[in-house]
């Protein structure tokens, strides 16, 4: 459990714009599998990252060890300056417990493939649950900010609904609302139109694009929509074998991509259609 | 005449009498193996080796000694360590511990049967674990168990005859005793036996409608 950081110290404070999210020599093992291997990624303020790459490269792993689902086996993640992965003792850091976790995982929220709506909750109760839980607002105060972001996501008149009566795309919006209504400071979103049927998979989109615009969130998603990675995002990373294998702004990813495989992948995906 | 009629509706009263006894030691014990069921299931899924061992050999314990030794042991070797208790108290508390092991189990099939991505929302949103627990958990794993627990009802409720034999007063214990003052066992027993069937048709019958209303507001 105290299993001791032999490195890296935190970073100095400085003046310059921290990263919202650091990762800093990240390994992620399981077994002998070496899923993310001494990972380096710093994430500026409200920059949108999207994360590419064959299944298997690690880029669901990056989302769910910054969701704290997953144990990291080396390194350190921060997250606005913060420990996420440790926490500071008087030994100096070691391995955060589930108390520190609860207290720094807030800056947080994930969208998942699968949605994992609540199924026996409505879509307001899905929303209100953690905000009156966790954040200790009173019922009317969190159903009113539910009310708002799910207008926003378009489902004002779904309230009552429970989950099994919506459409994918209609899930996968509460789904957003309900992470949203924990104003996090980082959205994370993995893969979360690649369980859905293609014609909703635009609903969903927009839903994203609209959230970028009105709030000032930190995203790092992971998707197989390209088109849509790089219309959104401010940087691409493709992720080969548990390793950033290139990264740099969606036209050049795109366009210009300079590494073999990074231009095998997007054929290959382009291809697909 | 094999059968006697008159004794046979002379004796009834009594029996009827009694049997609210065996009701209560049934609902009584029923509600404690609910209750203690749900904390050894919690316990041993603890993160902490200790608790969650701890609990295992414990449940495993309870279940694979009988039921008859442990009623006994509650009622004369607790006294032993200055633990007195009267027999019905005795009788259901470990009916109620008995049946708690067999409910942990069912509960722990129900609480395993949930999602991963339940759990993982969960976290996301950063819940509780005792949150995760009473508004995520719990209110999914329990519906698809109820028949399950339902049937444990009525197990425990067949069971209530060995509390006769530490002479709680309960539907058994009193046809013993009208047998022996009268030296007639056939009727007393026989109408135990019918109140026994009776009720457990019963029961099974409600427990077969809640399985089939429950299937449906599953599907809702």
């Amino acid at each position: 459990m105290n299993d001791m950081m032999s490195s890296p110290p935190l970073p100095a404070a400085t003046t310059e714009t921290q990263p919202m999210v650091r990762f800093s020599g990240v390994t992620k093992r399981y077994g002998d599998l070496t899923v993310l291997d001494n990972l380096d990624l710093d994430v500026a303020p409200q920059e949108k990252v999207a994360i590419i790459g064959p299944s298997g490269s690690g880029k669901t792993t990056v989302l769910r060890m910054l969701m704290t689902l997953e144990r990291i086996d080396d390194g350190i993640i921060y997250v606005d300056g913060r420990p996420l992965t440790h926490m500071e003792s008087n030994s100096g850091l070691v391995r955060a417990n589930e108390k520190y976790l609860r207290s720094v995982r807030g800056d947080i929220g994930m969208v998942f493939q699968h949605f994992n709506l609540f199924p026996h909750m409505t879509v307001l109760r899905n929303c209100t649950e953690a905000p009156i839980n966790v954040l200790g607002l009173p019922k009317a105060e969190a159903e009113e900010r539910a009310v708002e972001l799910l207008e926003l996501v378009g489902l004002g008149d779904k309230l009552g609904e429970y989950p099994q009566r919506l459409s994918g795309g209609q899930k996968q919006r509460v789904a957003i609302a309900r992470a949203l209504a924990m104003r996090p400071k980082v959205m994370l979103f993995d893969e979360v139109t690649s369980a859905l049927d293609p014609e909703l998979v635009g609903e969903v989109l927009n839903a994203i694009r609209m959230l970028g615009k009105q709030f000032q969130l930190t995203m790092l998603m992971v998707t197989h929509q390209m088109g849509f990675a790089k219309e959104f995002a401010d940087r691409v990373c493709f992720f080969y074998e548990g390793k950033i294998h290139e990264e740099g702004p969606p036209e050049q990813i795109f366009n210009a991509p300079e590494r073999e495989r990074t231009q095998q992948f997007l054929s290959a995906v382009l291809e697909a259609g | 005449m094999f059968w006697d009629w008159d004794y046979a509706f002379e004796v009834l009263p009594v029996l009827a009498r009694a049997s609210i006894v065996t009701i209560q030691a049934t609902v009584l014990g029923f509600i404690l193996a609910l209750v203690l069921g749900l904390i050894f299931a919690i316990m041993r899924m603890s993160r902490n080796r200790a608790i969650s061992g701890a609990t295992t050999a414990v449940v495993e314990f309870i279940r694979s000694t009988p039921l008859l030794i442990q009623i006994f042991f509650i009622y004369f070797v607790l006294p032993e360590f200055g633990i007195v208790l009267d027999a019905f108290l005795a009788g259901t508390l470990a009916l109620g511990i008995h049946y708690a092991t067999y409910c942990s189990e069912v509960y722990r099939a129900g609480i395993e049967a949930i999602p991963r991505g339940q759990w993982e929302a969960a976290t996301a949103l950063n819940l509780s674990p005792a949150t995760t627990f009473r508004d995520i958990i719990i209110p999914q794993a329990i519906p698809p168990v109820v028949p399950a627990l339902g049937n444990y009802l009525v197990a425990l409720f067949k069971e209530t005859p060995l509390l006769s034999a530490i002479a709680v007063l309960e539907l058994m214990q009193t046809a013993k005793i009208l047998g022996s003052q009268n030296f007639r066992y056939i009727e007393p027993i026989t109408l135990v036996g019918g109140f026994f069937l009776i009720f457990s048709l019963i029961a099974s019958a409600a427990n077969r409608y809640a399985e089939r209303r429950l299937a449906t507001i599953g599907k809702r």
